[in-house]
Order: C-alpha cells, then sequence, then structure tokens
C-alpha cells in the first residue's frame, strides 16, 4: 500500500504543477480557467487519496465543497469572459508594471486638476446661485 | 472466501482504482499543458474530472467500506458528471465567441458552417429580419 501511495502522490503531484505552470502561462483567461479546474480536480484527488490511506470517513466533506468550489468558479469566469487584446493574458514584468503605474497617477492627477479649476470657474453657475422660486416666509 | 480475504481483494481493488485516477490525473496536467489550443485543453481537462475522480472515489469508498460516507461519495460523483458538462460548455461558448477557436486545427466546425448558412439566409430575404418597430 505504501508504493501505491507514494506512486499515486507522485502522479497528482506533477500533474498539477504542469497544470499551474499552464495557468501561468495560458494565452487567454479561459485556459487558466482550465487548468484551475485541474488543479481543483487534483486537489479533490489528493484529499481522497489521503482519507483512503489513513481510512478517515471526516474528511468526506471536503470532497463535496471542493467538487462545489471548483464548478462555480469555472462557470463565473467563462460567464465574463470578454475578448482580451493581444498580449494582455501575459503576466507583466516590474518595470512595465512601473511605467504603468506612473502613466496612471500622471492622468489621476491630471483629472483632479482639471476637476478643481473647473469646480472652482463653474461653482455658481452649477449650482445656480440662490433659489429663486424658493418659498420664503 | 473468508473475510480476511475479501478485505484484501477490496484494497488491492481499490489500490488499482487510485493509481488508474492519479494516472489520468496526471495525462491531464501533461494535456493541458501540451496541446496547442483551448478545445484540445479542455478536452484534456475533462479527463481527471470525471473517469479520474470516479476512479478516485471508487478506491476510496472500496477503501472506507462504510455506508454513510459511500453516500457521500456517491453524490460527489453525481455532481460532478452534472456540472463538467455545464462547465465545459460555458467555456467552450466563450472561447468561440471571443475567438479562441483556432479552426485550422478542427476537422469538423459545424457551428461556423451552420451561422454562415443563417447569415447568407438573412441577406437573402433582408426584410425578414428587419425591427418592428
Amino acid at each position: 500500500m505504501t508504493v501505491v501511495v507514494w506512486v499515486c502522490g507522485i502522479l497528482l503531484t506533477v500533474g498539477a504543477v504542469l497544470a499551474v505552470i499552464r495557468a501561468e502561462k495560458g494565452p487567454s483567461m479561459l485556459d487558466r480557467t482550465i487548468a484551475l479546474d485541474i488543479v481543483v480536480t487534483t486537489m479533490i484527488a489528493a484529499v481522497a487519496l489521503y482519507a483512503a490511506i489513513e481510512r478517515r470517513t471526516d474528511v468526506v466533506p471536503i470532497l463535496v465543497v471542493l467538487s462545489l468550489v471548483g464548478f462555480v468558479g469555472s462557470v463565473t469566469i467563462a460567464r465574463f469572459a470578454a475578448v482580451e487584446p493581444e498580449g494582455e493574458g501575459r503576466v507583466r514584468t516590474r518595470e512595465e508594471i512601473a511605467a504603468q503605474e506612473a502613466e496612471r497617477m500622471d492622468a489621476e492627477d491630471e483629472a483632479e486638476g482639471s476637476r478643481r479649476t473647473g469646480r472652482r470657474e463653474g461653482y455658481d453657475e452649477h449650482h445656480g446661485g440662490g433659489a429663486e422660486g424658493e418659498v420664503r416666509g | 472466501m473468508t473475510q480476511d480475504q475479501w478485505t484484501t481483494v477490496a484494497d488491492v481493488a481499490s489500490a488499482v482504482c487510485l493509481l488508474g485516477g492519479a494516472f489520468l490525473a496526471f495525462a491531464a496536467g501533461v494535456g493541458v499543458l501540451r496541446f496547442p489550443d483551448l478545445l484540445a485543453r479542455m478536452h484534456a481537462g475533462t479527463k481527471p474530472q470525471v473517469l479520474g475522480l470516479a476512479l478516485v472515489l471508487i478506491g476510496l469508498a472500496l477503501r472506507l467500506r462504510s455506508g454513510g460516507a459511500v453516500w457521500a461519495l456517491v453524490l460527489v460523483a453525481v455532481f460532478q458528471m452534472l456540472t463538467a458538462p455545464v462547465a465545459a460548455h460555458m467555456v467552450g461558448r466563450a472561447g468561440y465567441r471571443t475567438g479562441k477557436v483556432r479552426s485550422d486545427l478542427l476537422v469538423v466546425d459545424e457551428l461556423t458552417s451552420d451561422q454562415e448558412r443563417a447569415q447568407a439566409r438573412d441577406q437573402g430575404r433582408p426584410d425578414d429580419d428587419e425591427p418592428r418597430d
């Protein structure tokens, strides 16, 4: 039994690692979804293997929960899959992230600045000054 | 056969099932890494999800041999069989609509030809498709 457990463990581990590599490379979100689905299924198999070795029945609910979670995840991602621009699906390098972050900050500063001046100039217009038709007394 | 022999037989059968399930999970890992496009990867991903998981669960049931736990395992297997087609359909549809399907690798592509036929028919009779408002 020990040999069987070791062989099963190694096969499951290698399978999960290969799926994780695909999840890292995967050109699109859907490839990653499939890869992560395989990782979840391998996890279910690993928990089942553990339960089989130790003859434990109390981990069986974990199997039920994991099989539910894997389904919900892949369906949700597939539902919201959109056309991705070329190169979007790749993990960015540190320099690229820094450049994009700087660009975003600049854009935000600019937007903030224009919003402030815009408000100062157009303050009275937007709020219409005093209420002319106001009912007093 | 005695009780003892039956126990041994169940343990050996369980070991075989576990090995088969683990091998299918490994095959899925290799397939999902090596195959060229989305549909082929989906094909690889189905293996541990249905047959591999069923084998592992049968192996576990043969090893546990107690009523309540085995029913929970049946529940897991039935749930996987119900949800795997739904998830695969959603992923496949999303892949087709976002252009992830490589048509040069397909032998038969009935969806594209059907859509082209439908489009040609609509163009032939433009009045049918006009919005009526």
